[in-house]
């Protein structure tokens, strides 16, 4: 009983100190760090969204899915330049956060992808963005969009230190 | 038709891996100079369309160097940085950008038409123009400057495209002199495309 409560306030602190937080879930179990995506060019039909998501809980979750009013189809993918050669592959069986785990989605690695934008993701306004999680159900963010050449310095974390 | 696509994707893309492959030793080379004897062979006729709708061969990038880039539109992270990048480069570039033709050819043909390319590109360094036109003559350019690629289904019915993830800077004479890989450094960057300006024959 005693560790509930301990429990409850934890969740709550975690819900005032971050916000874009769980919205909906039952318990604060996955938090959902620095949001954002990067401006796209014109007409461009997909854009990615990167983010940090820590796993509060004891037990592993999976980002099985996400759907935003601004694209018809969000899915998890991951990408990579091997030997010169760029892969994406859509992550069929979600992205697994392990228990007590962080996993960064980042440019050059996993992102939430956007896919038949209905308008280009300007620098400067705001996506929503609802995550859906195996354990932690669906949470709800709202993604700022930076200028295109966001994160683009090769020692920076222009993106990550806009957020804070 | 979609099954012949990727029979010639695929004869293609072994191509490119070799192509690749080469080209990467270059990726370090000091100051982008090609080693002696390994240039690989790249480039070759074309008949395409840039994204005004004209018609475009090898003939219209004959006489300037040029750098040449693989993509599509619908590439989500590494074709708008490499085209982003490669804006700020022709940037600092100053006067001497105009001594080289900028190139991005769409290995995705069935979604990239001459108008969308147009509109994509006007986000981007007004030198850079896209070409476009069939698969198969998509399919001809790739196989001649050893560029893979590939559709990748996704669950929705739709598609990604694996692709080479190189900008080829190719001399005057349309003979491949070095590359520049995918979030290469600006200082390296802007080296390999002075020196190919450098090659411009003074007119």
């Amino acid at each position: 009983m005693r560790s509930l409560w301990k429990l409850a306030t934890a969740a709550l602190l975690i819900t005032m100190a971050t916000p874009a937080l769980a919205q909906g879930a039952a318990t604060a179990t996955i938090v959902v760090q620095q949001p954002w995506a990067r401006a796209t060019p014109a007409g461009a039909g997909t854009g990615a969204v990167h983010m940090t998501l820590v796993n509060k809980s004891g037990s592993a979750d999976r980002l099985t899915g996400a759907s935003s009013d601004d694209a018809p189809t969000v899915q998890i993918h991951e990408m990579s330049v091997v030997n010169g050669v760029m892969r994406m592959r859509q992550l069929a069986n979600g992205l697994l956060i392990p228990a007590g785990g962080t996993v960064a989605l980042k440019p050059g690695s996993y992102h939430v992808m956007l896919i038949g934008l209905k308008k280009p993701l300007t620098a400067g306004q705001t996506l929503p963005l609802t995550l859906v999680f195996e354990k932690a159900g669906n949470i709800s963010v709202t993604v700022p969009i930076q200028a295109m050449g966001a994160e683009q310095d090769k020692g920076g974390g222009m993106g990550n230190m806009e957020m804070k | 038709m979609r099954t012949r696509q990727f029979i010639v994707t695929a004869i293609a893309g072994v191509a490119g891996f070799a192509g690749v492959a080469l080209c990467l030793a270059l990726i370090g080379s000091p100051n982008g100079a090609a080693p002696a004897g390994g240039v690989p062979s790249i480039g070759g006729p074309f008949a395409l369309v840039d994204d005004t709708g004209a018609p475009v061969t090898e003939h219209t990038l004959a006489g300037k160097p040029y750098a040449i880039y693989f993509g599509y539109t619908f590439c989500p992270e590494v074709c708008p940085t490499t085209l982003f990048d490669l804006s700020r480069w022709i940037k600092n570039l100053g006067p001497a950008a105009d001594k080289l033709n900028y190139v991005f050819v769409t290995v995705d043909p069935d979604r990239d038409k001459p108008a969308s390319m147009h509109a994509y590109l006007s986000s981007f360094d007004r030198h850079i123009r896209g070409y476009t036109r069939t698969p198969e003559q998509i399919a001809k350019i790739a196989k001649e400057y050893r560029v893979y690629y590939k559709k990748i289904p996704t669950s929705d019915g739709g598609y990604v495209m694996d692709h080479s993830a190189l900008i080829y800077l190719m001399g005057p004479d349309d003979k491949l002199v070095t590359v520049i890989a995918y979030q290469e450094a600006d200082a390296s960057a802007l080296t390999k495309l002075n020196n190919l300006a450098s090659l411009t024959p003074s007119s």
